[in-house]
């Protein structure tokens, strides 16, 4: 579309200017605030320039955190894109079952975070939950409380479970957008299932998959409540992702001069992903 | 292998309602039975739980605090949002692409990050425990993703109805009253839905910014879980009653959520 040029257009900006940088500027300059300087308390400061950065820099317990995100975060896109793409490929096109199927779906995107961490907890415990129950009576010696793989497991299996909708709603989104005649003609050509899926309905999902990964990408990064009180982050620091460990930090542990240098890295990684897929997405829209 | 084709959807459906279904099941079980029996569904069927949720205050004020600042969030976001993404989508200023980008970063900044620093600016300010503190702190990411879904549902309606609606004698407030908001109220009630809900699930601001007269109902939860040990039955029973609000928003946008949740962009 094209725009015309009207600096008045500030105007109606303002209003959400104010309110976000109410939010955003104050609390950001408190951190760092805090990430250059060493407190003892009564407001009094000394500056410590970058040594917050350089100690969070090097320390393996940050490296970890780090790779255990990223982890993370690989494993849930590499399910839940492909998995949503198929779900979203096989559900009913017209008639009853399509509002069934997206009421279903978006029920776990509704429930309250620690909701869903409260519910899996109960659901996944050896003793009293389904899942735990039913797969320590197939012979699987399975406790998420206790062992790292199935901390993980259940974590995965959690988050999944969550979000997979997300990205089911989005494909289907950028599925019904595909005119009747694209299909037609590719039945005269007799191009077979796959043809269909790679020439047709991929090219046509790339800009909602784009926000999909996106959105998975951001969310999945900066976890916090689900696996907290799934798992605590434990057993030990198995499930502790980096916003957990970053709360331990600074609310645990009142380490505020490294945990603010952390904030900021972190913060920094996620602008930076974030970034590249926001230009790859308007480049996408520019192109259609 | 297009006969089977409904097994896919059909399975996952019952992969998601399995745990809702094991928590409603165990919120209708007192928590001796949840601890002391393994049963598919209860034993001995009872309602003590929903019973003393909806009559000790502490429980369900939780409830009504929560609702109190998801509507009030709901309603500043998308008032502030409207004009703005009307203004991103129809014309050009000076900064607006940064405007645009700096607002999608406060999305993406981990509420992690802002925890402490919010409870003490709010706390400074005085208005720590306020339902005001968690409705305006839910605007940094509410805002922008108002923002960017109502941008995607304006850039699609075309600009001659604006221009039609000038050269007929309407001034700006009067067209965009009249006009313009009947036209896009799909894709505003679609916003309204999404801060609704992301206000509803976020906790750990909510949790931080509030302590007693303010509390959210999924706080309540984890404070009674850790103080009188294993109410699993209590807790159950609560985080059953926090799908419901969910569940009714969902039906009203049904037609329009896939839809909504391309951001308005398909």
């Amino acid at each position: 579309m094209n725009k015309t040029i009207n600096q008045k257009a500030w105007l109606f900006v303002i209003p959400v200017f104010i309110l976000v940088a109410f939010n955003a500027v104050v609390p950001l300059m408190t951190v760092v605030n805090y990430a250059f300087q060493e407190t003892f308390g009564n407001n009094v400061f000394t500056w410590e320039g970058t040594r917050w950065f350089k100690q969070i820099l090097r320390s393996e317990r940050f490296h970890a955190a780090l790779g255990r995100q990223f982890l993370f975060t690989g494993i849930i896109l590499a399910i839940q894109i492909p998995l949503g793409i198929a779900i979203a490929l096989t559900m009913p096109k017209k008639g009853i079952g399509v509002p069934v199927c997206l009421v279903l779906m978006s029920m776990p995107l509704l429930i309250p975070w620690n909701v869903v961490g409260a519910m899996w907890n109960i659901f996944a415990l050896p003793e009293i939950g389904f899942l735990g129950h039913t797969l320590n009576d197939m012979g699987f010696d399975y406790n998420f409380t206790q062992q790292i793989g199935d901390a993980w497991f259940t974590t995965i299996l959690m988050d999944v479970w969550h979000w997979t909708s997300l990205v089911v709603l989005l494909s289907y989104a950028g599925l019904r957008s595909i005119q009747p005649a694209y299909y037609q003609a590719a039945e005269i050509d007799g191009a077979s299932r796959w043809a269909v899926f790679r020439h047709i309905e991929l090219p046509k999902m790339k800009k909602v998959l784009t926000i999909a990964i996106l959105l998975r990408f951001m969310d999945s990064f900066m976890i916090y409540t689900e696996p907290f009180v799934l798992t605590g982050g434990g057993p030990g620091n198995a499930t502790a992702f980096l916003s957990i460990d970053l709360v331990k930090m600074a609310l645990g542990q009142f380490d505020l001069g490294p945990a603010a240098a952390m904030s900021l890295i972190y913060f920094f990684i996620v602008l930076l992903v974030c970034w590249v897929f926001y230009n790859l997405m308007m480049r996408n829209e520019v192109q259609s | 292998m297009k006969k089977f084709k409904w097994l896919v959807p059909t399975i996952y459906i019952i992969f998601l309602m399995l745990p809702i279904y094991w928590l409603l099941n165990m919120s209708f079980k007192t928590t001796t039975e949840i601890i002391n029996t393994y049963s598919l569904w209860p034993q001995k069927f009872t309602f003590e739980n929903y019973i003393t949720i909806f009559t000790d205050s502490t429980w369900y004020t939780g409830y009504l605090n929560s609702i109190y600042y998801v509507v009030m969030n709901t309603v500043l976001s998308v008032a502030a949002a409207l004009p703005a993404a009307y203004a991103f989508s129809r014309y050009k200023f000076l900064g607006d692409k940064h405007l645009f980008f700096w607002l999608l970063t406060n999305r993406m900044a981990p509420p992690a990050v802002f925890a402490l620093p919010f409870f003490q600016f709010y706390s400074s300010i005085n208005l720590f425990d306020t339902h005001v503190a968690v409705a305006l702190s839910h605007c940094l990411f509410n805002i922008p993703l108002a923002v960017w879904i109502l941008e995607g549902f304006i850039s699609a309606v075309p600009k001659e109805l604006d221009e039609t609606a000038y050269v007929d004698g309407y001034s700006f407030w009067r067209f965009f009253i009249k006009i313009f908001i009947p036209t896009i109220v799909a894709g505003i009630g679609i916003t309204m839905f999404f801060c609704f809900m992301f206000s509803w699930v976020e906790l750990l601001l909510a949790k931080t910014l509030t302590a007693v007269a303010a509390k959210p109902i999924a706080a309540t939860m984890t404070r009674t879980v850790s103080t009188s040990g294993y109410e699993l039955g209590l807790l159950a029973a609560a985080g059953s009653l926090t799908i419901i609000p969910g569940a009714i928003v969902i039906y009203f946008v049904r037609n329009y959520i896939a839809k909504g949740f391309a951001l308005g962009r398909v």
